[in-house]
């Protein structure tokens, strides 16, 4: 409502939801003001922004009044500006005179007010802690504004700040007033971002370089796609900043803030490497990067790509169309995906075509595309504000998308009910109304009770059902013989409890699912997966507001890569190749005949290349030799190729088994979209120049085809876009000018100006007959369960700082310094059974392998079970995992498999990275 | 399992070079013995957050302290974050916490109190001599006022008043393990029990005289909220927690907001100089909850919350007591009422600060607007009443508006109970009327000043309410009547200075008590108070940076302890210029 007052004598048109402070800025009068943020919760504790308002005994701050009709505010009185000004001298008398940063507001107000030198005798100044890698904490600046505390515990809600003690001795805590490098602290840097004074900065002084540029791109690591702000200073990224964009609002994460110093990593490929001759491939290896030359030789871009093209076309031409595989990548940009798919259909002339989806989300994408015909999400994580119910289950977004799970805590702040299922207890449990610690390998017996219930008791959306889906009689029969008291003992919940879960999901307004790959990773992915559908399906919490299926992507373009047909069975959009339309579509596109038999999976291939079916590979960014199953196996397949090209930015575990190694530019270096877990279409744009020789992955491809006979000329991503638009009705609508101009667009966006859709699945489901599908699932054990050789079980996964296999992120000195060693996370109370004290080396022994690493006592993991990251290769989590797939999505069991532990072991032994060292370097070394 | 498997917190290292890899997740983690103690001490009692201080307190009763792993231990119970239980557990001055490597507090604390009029009466002495007679075990702190002025200098060994206090009673309480606070027909003998504990009107007889007749008349219909909102305007009744907000008003507001509406009673009687509210509820306790109960069946609210300052150990015995009794054998269906012990923290009298105490955090005061009547307790709109307030209610209902608004002197209306202390021959709590001079006061209700003490100037409105020099003896009393000296009654504490006190002295120990008292969160507050402190050092003040500083408090302070502290620093420059240069 439009508010009409006078502002220093002057008529003025506010709003009843408009701050004072804010009208006075958009009527050009400026406020002083330090607590203040737009975009934060407005606290008025600095008092600098106090302004007179007539009729009132004491002056109002600003930032926190509203207007009222007739309302006379001075800002500039004698009286506002005594108490303006008295509030930054008395602040000022308190801090260093050398700020910690160029960008001190309060130096900022204190110059434009005239502040000088104050009158007042300084405090009694705290110590500088410096016990964090990645942030300095320097109290002594601290103006107890309190905005640091509002970003991690109302926007971040990593709750470890805190405001303690009181009066003079009122201080900013990291929990118990503990250093900052010893508390909970994740490390998303969100107070640094909101503090105004320095107190929070990054460490080692960054702050106070002067940046040449800014530029503004999209963070590289998982799907939830924050923007951000790169600060650079010739070639070099001084720091990152979060921008505002739709997925984060400014927020990041440690990753995305702290990790990007990987691409300046002395181990950067930069010059084209060829395998020197009769250096044997082996699977026995420790890949040392910073003793290349013992394997590979130097060479110049002509012999490498000569080298490498000819290698793939001789033995396409000698063995066959499907002799040859590619792995692309869900870490490169859509145009690369596109064109690397393009390039192995149409140049490889198969489907052999598949990336790490295949072991994400390829169960959750079997199930969706088989119940709704579309394996995206139904709505944005932000949506979650319109929730009533969140139902998270198999994911630990803090840490694996953790400004995601900012949004899920901030709704669980404001009354949303958070029901966590997962048999880890993460840091979102907390949160939670219900956390259900459930048992391993029991996800359809929990989830199936819970449809009971719902079937049972009358929950379900007879209208929804009737009018949206088929097959509801089939998954009500089924469900029968899972009532709640019957799977108690098998899931390891009450009845009760079950029953109180499926009755809050099923009546609440508005109900969302989000899951991760604790559901996709199992035998009986698929089936988890289908049993989501269905809670969603029988209830109707689908396509509204708040309400839908929501699987949380992994990486920052897994959704993109998937959609631009980087997958063996679909073209882009997920046009069949099995469906014969959708063959000559392309066909028609690329001018060439293509192979009607949808091609082998990335498990399947690995396979192939064992058995010489497969005998040449094209691998782009990524690095199967440490992220597939049972990777023993998978690198004696690699090892056995008789032509394998490897295109990173690093000497990864699979170029160490390369026949050529093609340099590539990493995230900064280049532009391209990528798109996040919303749907949402990103722009990233280059901020600095690549080192050497690499090059740009999309020119890369490009020449690659050309040298196995394709015609091709791109020369730009936005060449290549376009084309995508053609094929791909989803993102026909978005140009490349709306993506340089709104850096994000939502699709579907099928016509220009359209602008996407954020929730789909409103009035129907994309199938055939415009229903959803019921497909009732029934317990499947796990392949390999423990038994008394092997009595434990493991579960694989990530860490906050580490990002899939580690080749980046252990590169980066921050997050390499905060966990630079492979840990195992095992209940204290399992450790002590093995007598292990914590921080001690444990073996772990599968039947396929042994890794021995560091014991991490942690009492959120279940009893019986193991929990270790994959990205650490002194102690490679899946020289153990079980490659047995799910039989629909050929996903692997990553989740689940028998293992047995061990007192001791060798100590993990780094190459020539990882351990936490590189900060020590890098700082030293400047 | 071994302890350092879940407290390997303190081992925690950074080396330079290579890193050792955390053996547990980041920070601290529940110690399992610490958990098991927390449970125990927990029981079945509820988790949610508004019962942190009342957890709080039975850790630090049990274990004389709040250790770092019960900190950790209750934050993971209570599903909070460790730093919600940190920045609460430090901001009361009556937990002591305690991390790795410090030593927990001696096993019996005595609290000396050094507010004016204890430190007129020889406090300072008594802080001085004590440590070194008390022995190790004991550790004496100074303390805010513990409301017992009239018997000033007064020391608390444990949560037990020693009135008049030496250092020979105070050591021979000590030996004799005396650290409850007596209460009559508990078997022991306390030389002093007469005085903190008199004896109350019990339930029973309360009862017997009538008592809860007219709220369960108000219950039964026999009177209509209408009228009795009506009498409560007509009696001039205003807020006697110092605010001065007519009480019917009150009601009548908040009956208009939106239910569920809360009721919060403040006995947070904290303002040095007061102790109104401990005198009456030392004495007849019921019926300040019977005028709770009428006001709620006025207002219509449905839960009644009483916040009682922790130092009041003997009132919070005669409260559990008489609420239970109540409870049980209920004149009628009473609305549920929860008694909340205070921490220590005189802003906790502030009533948004109460508030947010009484939610379990830290008594930090809100910005107004919205006003408590609309979103006060748990967010909704709530009646808070000083307990005092509550007490006139019966009498007013029953003998009629016109009984209270009949009383009155030099044209004011109603009744004030003066805590009056300091240099007066009979300090206590005096009902007079209001309006009443301070002159007439100390001749006709405190029998004179003490011998050998000629009057010099008094406080008319505790440590906030400013210094008023004995040549302006004759102003009545009253809110209102003082905003023109740049003074104010509050509570009606009057303390009297005489020619063996100076202004200066009165004004140092009342901005050094806002120092320690401001909640920290706002500027002119946080800062100004402490920088204030050292401006006041000496005669030689920096009066024009003074006034300009305390200005901003006066002007830009979230709430009023801010806004207050300046008088007494303005008082002496403007009553007593002498005193300064």
């Amino acid at each position: 409502m439009p508010v009409g007052f006078t502002l220093n004598g002057t008529s003025v048109v506010g709003h009843s939801d408009e701050t004072l402070i804010e009208t006075a800025k958009r009527y050009g009068v400026e406020i002083p003001h330090l607590c203040y943020k737009k975009g934060m919760r407005e606290d008025g504790n600095c008092r600098a922004c106090v302004v007179e308002i007539k009729g009132e005994r004491v002056l109002a701050p600003s930032c926190c009044r509203y207007p009222k009709d007739g309302m006379e505010v001075t800002t500039n009185s004698p009286r506002a500006l005594l108490s303006q000004k008295m509030v930054l001298e008395l602040l000022l008398s308190d801090v260093p005179e050398t700020a910690y940063t160029r960008n001190s507001e309060l130096d900022q107000w204190a110059t434009n007010l005239a502040i000088g030198k104050p009158r007042f005798k300084a405090r009694h100044q705290p110590p500088q802690d410096l016990s964090h890698p990645a942030i300095a904490v320097n109290l002594d600046a601290c103006i107890q504004c309190g905005r640091c505390v509002r970003a991690c515990r109302e926007e971040q809600v990593n709750d470890v700040i805190g405001y303690a003690f009181r009066g003079g001795e009122a201080k900013i805590v990291f929990d118990l007033d503990d250093p900052m490098g010893n508390s909970t602290c994740v490390a998303c840097g969100e107070c640094v971002q909101a503090c105004p004074t320095g107190a929070l900065m990054p460490a080692r002084d960054v702050g106070l370089t002067v940046p040449d540029r800014q530029v503004e791109s999209v963070c590289p690591y998982c799907g939830v796609g924050c923007q951000l702000t790169y600060h650079i200073k010739g070639n070099t990224i001084l720091h990152v900043q979060g921008k505002d964009g739709p997925a984060n609002s400014s927020r990041l994460c440690v990753k995305g803030r702290y990790g990007f110093d990987y691409v300046q990593h002395k181990h950067r490929l930069t010059m084209p490497l060829i395998r020197k001759a009769g250096v044997k491939k082996s699977k026995e290896f420790t890949v040392d990067p910073d003793n290349w030359g013992s394997v590979f030789r130097e060479a110049s871009w002509e012999e490498a790509l000569a080298f490498a093209a000819t290698g793939l076309k001789d033995i396409r031409d000698t063995h066959g169309k499907r002799s040859l595989a590619g792995f692309g990548s869900a870490k490169g940009t859509n145009e690369e995906a596109y064109l690397f798919q393009k390039l192995v259909r149409t140049g490889f002339g198969s489907n052999n075509v598949d990336h790490c989806t295949r072991l994400c989300h390829a169960s959750s994408v079997a199930a969706l595309m088989e119940g709704i015909n579309s394996g995206a999400v139904s709505n944005q994580v932000r949506d979650v504000v319109q929730s009533e119910v969140i139902f998270v289950i198999g994911a630990n977004p803090t840490m694996n998308h953790p400004v995601a799970a900012t949004w899920i805590k901030n709704a669980a702040k404001t009354g949303a009910k958070l029901i966590v299922a997962d048999p880890r207890r993460s840091d979102l449990a907390r949160h939670a109304t219900y956390y259900l610690q459930f048992n391993p390998d029991t996800d359809v017996a929990l989830l199936n009770a819970m449809l009971h219930v719902i079937v049972d008791e009358g929950l379900v959306n007879e209208a929804f059902i009737r009018d949206r889906t088929s097959g509801y009689e089939a998954l009500a029969e089924n469900v029968k013989a899972f009532c709640p008291e019957t799977m108690a003992p098998i899931c390891g919940i009450d009845a009760e409890t079950i029953r109180a879960v499926a009755r809050l999901y099923a009546t609440s307004r508005a109900s969302i699912i989000m899951w991760g790959m604790g559901i996709s990773q199992h035998v009986h992915g698929t089936d988890n997966a289908r049993c989501l559908i269905a809670l969603a399906l029988s209830t109707g919490q689908i396509g509204k507001p708040g309400s839908g299926l929501h699987p949380l992507r992994g990486q920052n373009n897994v959704q993109g890569a998937s959609d631009a047909g980087l997958i063996p069975m679909f073209y882009p959009d997920y046009q069949r190749v099995a469906t014969p339309k959708a063959k000559q579509r392309f066909e028609k596109l690329w001018g060439m005949e293509l192979d009607p038999e949808p091609g082998l999976t990335v498990v399947e291939i690995i396979n192939a290349a064992k058995r010489h079916e497969v005998r040449g590979m094209y691998v782009m960014g990524e690095n199967p030799a440490m992220s597939d199953p049972d990777v023993d196996h998978a690198r004696e397949a690699l090892a056995s190729l008789d032509h394998l090209v490897v295109q990173d930015i690093f000497l990864t575990e699979t170029a160490y088994l390369a026949d050529v190694v093609l340099p590539a530019t990493a995230w900064p270096e280049k532009i391209g979209t990528v798109t996040n877990t919303d749907r949402m279409v990103q722009l990233g744009r280059k901020a600095i120049e690549p080192p050497g020789e690499a090059r740009p992955d999309l020119w890369i491809i490009n020449e690659l085809a050309r040298g196995i006979g394709l015609d091709w000329n791109y020369s730009h991503p936005r060449e290549v876009f376009d084309e995508m638009r053609t094929c791909m009705d989803s993102i026909a609508g978005i140009t490349w000018d709306r993506l340089e101009r709104e850096s994000s667009v939502t699709y579907p966006c099928e016509k220009e100006g359209d602008p996407g859709q954020p929730t789909v699945f409103v009035t129907n489901f994309p199938t055939p007959t415009g229903r959803g599908l019921f497909v009732p699932a029934d317990i499947i054990h796990a392949a390999e369960r423990p038994d008394e050789e092997y009595p434990m079980v493991l579960i694989t996964g990530r860490q906050l700082e580490h990002w899939h296999t580690g080749s980046m992120t252990r590169r980066a000195s921050v997050l390499d310094n905060i966990e630079p060693e492979p840990v195992a996370s095992i209940h204290p109370l399992d450790l002590a059974r093995v007598e292990v004290e914590p921080g001690e080396t444990i073996t772990i022994e599968s039947r396929r392998g042994k890794i021995s690493l560091y014991a991490r006592a942690d009492d959120g993991i279940p009893r019986g079970s193991v929990f270790v990251p994959f990205c650490y290769y002194e102690a490679a989590a899946n020289m153990l995992t079980n490659p047995v797939l799910d039989p629909f999505g050929k996903i692997p069991e990553f989740k689940y498999c028998a293992v047995r532990l061990s007192k001791g072991g060798p100590t993990p032994i780094h190459s020539s990275f990882g351990g936490g060292t590189l900060l020590t370097e890098t700082s030293l070394g400047h | 399992m071994s302890d350092e498997a879940a407290v390997s917190f303190s081992t925690s290292k950074r080396k330079q070079g290579k890193k050792s890899a955390r053996s547990t997740p980041k920070g601290r983690r529940v110690d399992p013995k610490a958990h098991q103690d927390v449970l125990a001490l927990l029981g079945d009692a509820p988790r949610r957050r508004d019962l942190l201080i009342e957890h709080l307190h039975k850790i630090q009763d049990r274990f004389g302290c709040l250790a770092a792993a019960h900190l950790v231990a209750l934050a993971a119970e209570m599903k909070l974050a460790m730093t919600e239980v940190y920045e609460v557990a430090t901001f009361y001055h009556h937990f002591d916490v305690v991390k790795e490597g410090e030593a927990a507090p001696p096993a019996v604390t005595v609290r000396v109190c050094d507010s004016i009029a204890c430190e007129i009466a020889g406090s300072r002495e008594l802080l001085t001599r004590l440590p070194a007679l008390v022995g190790k075990d004991v550790r004496v702190l100074h303390a805010p006022c513990v409301g017992r002025c009239e018997t000033a200098p007064v020391a608390v060994i444990g949560q037990n008043p020693v009135p008049h206090a030496t250092t020979e009673k105070v050591t021979a309480l000590i030996r004799a393990k005396a650290v409850k606070h007596p209460q009559p027909g508990d078997g022991t003998s306390h030389p002093h029990l007469d005085i903190v504990a008199p004896g109350h009107i019990d339930y029973a007889a309360y009862r017997a005289n009538g008592g809860y007749e007219l709220a369960a008349s108000c219950i039964g219909g026999a009177k209509t909220r209408e009228d009795v909102v009506a009498a409560m305007e007509d009696s001039g009744l205003r807020g006697l927690g110092g605010a001065g907000f007519p009480a019917g008003r009150k009601w009548k507001l908040v009956a208009a907001e939106p239910a569920p509406r809360l009721m919060a009673i403040n006995i947070d009687e904290g303002e040095p100089g007061t102790f109104k509210d401990r005198y009456y509820l030392e004495r007849d306790p019921h019926r300040f909850l019977e005028g709770a109960l009428v006001a709620a069946w006025a207002v219509g609210i449905a839960e009644i919350y009483i916040y009682l300052r922790d130092e009041y150990h003997g009132c919070r015995a005669i409260l559990e007591r008489e609420i239970a009794a109540v409870q049980s054998n209920p004149p009628y269906p009473l609305p549920p009422i929860h008694l909340r012990r205070g921490a220590g923290a005189y802003i906790c009298g502030e009533e948004s600060a109460m508030i947010e105490s009484i939610e379990g955090k830290r008594g930090e005061p809100r910005l107004r607007p919205p006003y408590v009547a609309q979103v006060g307790l748990f967010n909704r709109p709530t009646l808070e009443h000083n307990m005092e307030t509550l007490h006139w209610v019966r009498d007013i209902l029953e003998k009629g508006p016109a009984w209270f608004a009949g009383h009155g002197r030099h044209g004011r209306k109603g009744l004030r109970s003066f805590s009056v202390s300091g240099r007066v021959k009979k300090p206590g709590v005096h009902l007079a009327p209001a309006g009443i001079t301070v002159k007439e006061l100390i001749d006709e209700y405190c029998d004179g000043m003490l011998d050998g003490h000629a009057f010099y100037g008094y406080l008319p409105g505790g440590a906030s309410g400013g210094i008023l020099p004995a040549s302006m003896a004759d102003i009545p009393l009253d809110f209102d009547t003082l905003t023109e000296y740049g003074c104010f009654i509050g509570s009606a504490a009057i303390v009297i200075l005489s020619d063996h006190d100076t202004a200066t002295g009165a004004a140092r120990n009342l901005m050094r008590f806002f120092a320690e008292e401001s909640c920290g969160q706002c500027t002119p507050c946080r800062v100004g108070t402490v920088k204030a402190v050292t401006l006041m050092e000496g005669r030689n003040w920096d009066q024009p940076l003074l006034k300009e500083l305390s200005q901003a408090m006066i002007d830009a302070s979230i709430c009023g302890l801010g806004q207050a502290a300046p008088n007494p620093a303005l008082s002496v420059m403007k009553y007593f210029p002498q005193e300064i240069e």
